[in-house]
C-alpha cells in the first residue's frame, strides 16, 4: 500500500555479509562427466542422460532469474562464475557466499545413479567454483533416499573445509526426520556441517495433499507447507535429541508462517506429547534453538509495522540469515534486505547468525585441505 | 497494548447476545441408521461392501486419534451411542449451557463425500442429507445442516445441491479440502455454479484422507501430531488453486468458510501469494489483481482449534491481519480438541468485536439472519 | 482455609476418583494406592472437568523409539485436550512451573482424630471408628 511504502526506510546498506543462498548452475551433464566414475560417465553418454533442470526452477521462468541476473540466451541462469562474482559477491559487498546448486541430481529414482551424480556435482563445485573464488563456500548435495551413500559422501567432502553444509531437498520420498535418514544427520553433526533444506526437490508426491495443480505458482506456494511438515518431522522424530548440536537452515522457505506454525505446534505437543515422549521441550523452543531461515524470499508482511509485529511474534532475531537467492528474482535493485526489515537486525542478520549456524565459517584451527581428486571415492 | 474501541459502536451493540457455533458434529448411532435413507438398490451394497475409502482400514485411521471416537471423554451420551449421536444430550451439554442461537452441523462420518464407489457416494450423500433433515433439523430449530456431495462426481453433486436447496434448512455446502485434485480445477466448477445459484456458503471442513501424504511433497509422516497440524495445508492449497484458476473471479458471489484448520495460516498465505503473483502473472491470466485482495472478499475462517500464542495480545495482530469481520466462532463439539467459547480466545476484545466473532460474522456469511 | 470432611475413605477405592463440592468449588479427589489427593476440577487451559480425565502413567523417553512407563495412574489426562497433570502436585507435564491445576491438601484421618480438632462435615456424618478423606479448602 502506498501510504505504508512511504514510511519504509530507504534501502539498507549491506557490506561484509554472509550470503547463505547462492545458486551456481550446472550448465549440462558434460560439465560433470570428468568428475564421474567411468561406469556412470559412460551411462550418461550412451543413454543420453542430461537436462536435470528442476521443474521448480525452469530457466525461462521469471522467478528463476532476475532480468539483470539472467545470462546470455541459451545459458543457465547462474552458470557463469564471472557474473556471480560481479553481481552476487561484488554487487552486494558479500564476504562469503554459500553455493547451493539445484540441478536435480538427487531426484533420480536409481539410488546409485542419484548418489553418483551428487558426488560428481560436489566435486564439480569444488573444482569449478570453490577453487576459483575464495569467497565461495559449498553445500554437499546428497540424495536422501540413499542415506548410507549420502553419509559416505558427507564424509568424503567433509575433508574439504570449504564445504560448510549439507543440502537436502524439501520435497522428499519420506519426511527428513524419519529414522532411515539418520545417518545423514549423524555425519553432518560429526563434521560440524549445517544441514540445509531447499525449496523444491524430488517430486515423489503431489506438492500438496490436494493433488497436482495446474500452475508452477501453486508448486511454489506449496513449499511453505512442505517446510512446515519437514520441521515437524525433524522435531517429533527426535532428530535433535539424537543430534543436539545440529543446526538446520531452511532456504527459500519464507518466514511469514513461522509464528502461527509454532503456536499450533506447541498446542498440539501439549496434548499429544506422549506420542513422542522423547520430545521434552516445546516445539517452539526446539525450533528457536536448532532451525534458521534464509531471508529471501521474505513472504511476510509488506509493511514495516506489520513486520515489527511478526518479528515480535517470532521473538528470535537470531533466526534470520542473509540471502540473496541469486540469481532467483526475489527483490529489485539493491534491496536484498527488504526495507521493512528494521535496521537493528542487520549485524546479526548479515553475519553473526550465519557464523553461529555454520560452525565451519568460524575461524578454527582444524586441519584444512582442499578436496583432492577422487579421494575416498566409494566403489559404485 | 491498547484496544481502540469506537464508543458509539460499543454503546450501540447489545450487551448480551447469543452464540452462533459454526462447527457441531452430529453422528449416527451406527451406520445402520442410514440404511432407511438409502434407495433400496443400494441396500445389498450397504450390507455387503459399505464404507470404501482411500484408507488401509474399513473404519480405523492410520493416524490413530488421541481419544476414543475422536471425542471429549465427557461427551459420551449417558443413554448410549457415540458422542454427538444423542440430540437431547447435545442440548443439555452444549446448546443450552452456551446459549447457542444457531449451530451448523458438520457430518464427518461416514465420509460420504469420498467414497471410492461414486454411485454409492452420491446415494450416501443424499441419505446423510435426509438423515440430518429428519433426525436433527426437524427436531431442533437451532440447528442448520450441511449439504454433503460427492466432489469427484460434480454432476450428481450439482443435482443434490439443487435438491437440498429446495428442501431448505442447510446452512452450507460442505467441502473436504483433501480432494483428489486442487479444488479450483475446472472439473469442480459445476459445484461452484450450483452453490452460487442457490446462494449457498461453501464450508470447507478439515480432515479426511485421499492417499496422498498429508504433508504434500514431503512424504508420509509418522505421527498423529504431525497429521493434525497438517490440517491447514490443504486449506492453503485449495484457496491457492481457487484463486489462481479464477473460481472467485468467475463466481463472484461465492463465500467460503475454512473450518477447523486454525486461523494463523491465512495472513501468511496472503503475503506469500501476493509475492509469488508478481513473478507468475504470465501463468495466471485469471488473477488481475493481488490474490489477497480477491481472497479477502470471499474467505472466512472459524476459530477452532484456537490459535494460542504465548502472548495472547498476538491474537489481536492475527485478527487485524485476517479482518475482524471474517472470523467466526466454532466449538467443534464434541471432539477432543473442541473449544469452550468462554475460554478459547483469551484476548481483550470490545463488545462489538466479540459480538462479531461469536455471532454476527457467522450470521452474515451463512445468511442466517 | 478449613478442613472439610468430604467422604468416608472406603467410598473411594484405590485408583478411583470422585468429584465433590466444597464451599461451592468442585474438587476432584483421587485415591492413589491408599494416598488421597485433591485437585480443582477444572483444567487451567479451558476449564474441562479434570475429574473425568483418565488416570494414566508417565510415558518418558531419552531416545527416539525407546519408551519407558512409570507411576501408573499418577497422572490425570484432561478429558478434552489431553494435557497431563501430576495428581500429586497439580503440575502440568509440559510446563510444570507455569501451568498448574490448583491442588488442595487431602488426608485420610480417623473419626477419632477428627473430633479432637476443627473440621467441617456438611454432608458426611463422622463416626469415631471410621476413616475419612479430609480436604483443606
Amino acid at each position: 500500500m502506498a501510504t505504508e511504502a512511504a514510511t519504509l526506510s530507504p534501502v539498507h546498506a549491506i557490506t561484509g555479509a554472509i550470503d547463505v543462498d547462492l545458486h551456481p548452475a550446472v550448465p549440462d551433464m558434460a560439465a560433470l562427466l570428468p568428475h564421474m566414475h567411468p561406469h556412470w560417465a559412460e551411462q550418461m553418454v550412451v543413454r543420453g542422460i542430461d537436462a536435470l533442470e528442476s521443474v521448480m526452477w525452469k530457466a525461462t521462468m521469471p522467478i528463476t532469474a532476475r532480468p539483470d541476473f539472467r545470462g546470455p540466451p541459451g545459458t543457465q541462469p547462474g552458470q557463469s562464475l564471472e557474473r556471480l562474482r560481479a553481481q552476487a559477491l561484488d554487487g552486494f559487498g558479500t564476504a562469503i557466499g554459500i553455493c547451493n546448486p539445484l540441478w536435480g541430481t538427487a531426484a533420480l529414482f536409481n539410488e546409485d545413479m542419484a548418489s553418483e551424480l551428487c558426488r560428481a556435482m560436489n566435486t564439480w563445485l569444488a573444482r569449478e567454483w570453490l577453487d576459483r573464488e575464495p569467497r565461495l563456500r559449498g553445500a554437499i548435495t546428497v540424495a536422501p533416499h540413499a542415506p548410507d551413500q549420502a553419509a559416505a559422501e558427507i564424509e568424503r567432502c567433509a575433508a574439504d573445509p570449504r564445504f560448510v553444509s549439507v543440502l537436502l531437498p524439501a520435497m522428499t520420498e519420506m519426511p527428513l526426520g524419519r529414522r532411515s535418514h539418520r545417518p545423514i544427520f549423524a555425519a553432518a553433526e560429526k563434521h560440524g556441517l549445517a544441514v540445509t533444506i531447499h525449496a523444491g526437490g524430488q517430486y515423489r508426491h503431489p506438492p500438496t495433499v490436494t493433488g497436482w495443480g495446474s500452475f508452477h505458482a501453486e508448486d511454489h506456494a506449496a513449499q511453505a507447507n512442505i517446510f512446515q511438515a519437514q520441521v515437524l518431522s525433524l522435531v517429533y522424530e527426535g532428530v535433535f535429541v539424537d543430534h543436539p548440536s545440529l543446526r538446520v537452515v531452511l532456504l527459500d522457505a519464507g518466514i511469514g508462517w513461522l509464528p502461527s506454525f509454532l503456536w499450533r505446534a506447541n498446542k498440539t505437543w501439549r496434548g499429544l506429547r506422549a506420542e513422542v515422549p522423547w520430545v521434552k521441550r516445546s516445539p517452539s523452543d526446539i525450533v528457536r534453538e536448532h532451525i534458521r531461515f534464509s531471508l529471501q524470499p521474505l513472504q511476510g508482511p509488506p509493511d514495516a509495522q506489520g513486520m515489527e509485529r511478526l518479528l515480535e511474534h517470532i521473538a528470535a532475531d537470531h533466526m534470520l540469515l542473509f540471502s540473496t537467492d541469486y540469481p532467483h528474482w526475489r527483490f529489485e535493485g539493491q534491496a536484498a534486505v527488504p526495507p521493512q526489515i528494521p535496521a537493528r537486525l542487520l549485524p546479526a542478520l548479515l553475519r553473526e547468525n550465519a557464523l553461529e549456524t555454520y560452525p565451519r565459517l568460524r575461524p578454527s584451527d582444524r586441519p584444512r585441505a582442499a578436496l583432492p581428486e577422487g579421494v575416498n571415492r566409494p566403489a559404485p | 497494548m491498547t484496544v481502540d474501541v469506537d464508543p458509539r459502536v460499543a454503546l450501540a451493540a447489545e450487551t448480551k447476545f447469543r452464540l452462533v457455533d459454526c462447527d457441531i458434529h452430529p453422528i449416527v448411532r451406527s451406520t445402520a441408521d442410514l440404511r432407511p435413507y438409502l434407495p433400496k438398490a443400494w441396500h445389498d451394497y450397504f450390507d455387503q461392501f459399505g464404507n470404501f475409502l482411500v484408507s488401509p482400514y474399513t473404519e480405523a485411521h492410520p493416524y490413530p486419534k488421541p481419544t476414543p471416537a475422536l471425542s471429549r471423554l465427557d461427551s459420551w451420551p449417558p443413554n448410549g451411542g457415540p458422542p454427538g449421536s444423542d440430540l437431547a444430550f447435545m442440548r443439555e451439554q452444549h446448546l443450552d449451557p452456551h446459549d447457542i442461537e444457531i449451530g451448523v452441523l458438520q457430518v464427518l462420518w461416514p465420509t460420504a463425500a469420498r467414497q471410492r464407489n461414486l454411485g454409492y457416494a452420491a446415494a450416501l450423500c443424499s441419505a446423510i442429507n435426509d438423515w440430518q433433515a429428519e433426525e436433527w433439523l426437524a427436531k431442533e430449530p437451532r440447528l442448520r445442516g450441511s449439504i454433503m456431495v460427492s466432489l469427484e462426481d460434480p454432476e450428481s453433486a450439482a443435482a443434490e445441491i439443487a435438491r437440498c436447496a429446495r428442501r431448505g434448512g442447510y446452512a452450507q455446502l460442505m467441502l473436504m479440502p483433501r480432494n483428489m485434485e486442487p479444488l479450483g480445477r475446472k472439473k469442480y466448477w459445476p459445484i461452484f455454479a450450483a452453490a452460487q445459484e442457490h446462494d449457498l456458503t461453501l464450508g470447507c471442513h478439515t480432515g479426511g484422507l485421499n492417499g496422498y501424504p498429508v504433508t504434500g511433497g514431503a512424504g508420509h509422516c509418522s505421527y498423529y501430531a504431525e497429521e493434525k497440524d497438517a490440517g491447514g495445508y490443504p486449506m492453503e492449497a485449495m484457496l491457492t488453486s481457487m484463486v489462481f484458476e479464477g473460481v472467485f473471479q468467475s463466481f463472484p458471489k461465492l463465500r467460503l468458510v475454512a473450518i477447523e484448520a486454525t486461523m494463523g495460516w491465512l495472513p501468511p498465505l496472503y503475503w506469500r501469494l501476493d509475492e509469488l503473483w508478481q513473478r507468475f502473472r504470465a501463468e495466471l491470466p485469471a488473477v488481475t489483481r493481488p490474490p489477497s485482495e480477491i481472497l479477502r472478499e470471499h474467505i472466512w475462517v472459524t476459530t477452532q482449534p484456537a490459535d494460542e500464542p504465548e502472548d495472547p495480545r498476538h491474537l489481536r495482530d492475527l485478527f487485524d491481519w485476517i479482518g475482524w469481520d471474517r472470523i467466526c466462532f466454532a466449538s467443534d463439539y464434541p471432539h477432543w480438541d473442541s473449544d469452550d467459547p468462554r475460554y478459547a480466545l483469551p484476548v481483550q476484545m470490545s463488545l462489538a468485536e466479540k459480538r462479531g466473532i461469536f455471532r454476527d460474522n457467522a450470521m452474515r456469511v451463512y445468511r442466517l439472519g | 482455609m478449613a478442613r472439610h470432611v468430604v467422604m468416608r475413605a472406603a467410598e473411594l477405592p484405590a485408583g478411583e476418583s470422585r468429584v465433590v463440592t466444597v464451599r461451592g468449588r468442585e474438587i476432584a479427589v483421587f485415591n492413589l494406592a491408599g494416598e488421597f489427593f485433591a485437585l480443582i476440577n477444572r483444567c487451567p487451559h479451558e476449564g474441562a472437568p479434570l475429574g473425568l480425565g483418565l488416570r494414566i502413567g508417565l510415558s518418558e523417553s531419552n531416545k527416539p523409539g525407546c519408551y519407558s512407563h512409570s507411576r501408573p495412574g499418577e497422572l490425570v489426562r484432561c478429558p478434552w485436550h489431553g494435557w497431563e497433570f501430576d495428581i500429586r502436585t497439580g503440575q502440568s507435564w509440559c510446563e510444570p512451573s507455569r501451568l498448574k491445576a490448583r491442588a488442595y491438601a487431602a488426608t485420610r484421618e480417623t473419626g477419632g482424630a477428627l473430633v479432637k480438632g476443627l473440621y467441617v462435615a456438611e454432608s458426611v456424618k463422622v463416626a469415631v471408628e471410621e476413616e475419612y478423606v479430609v480436604v483443606e479448602v
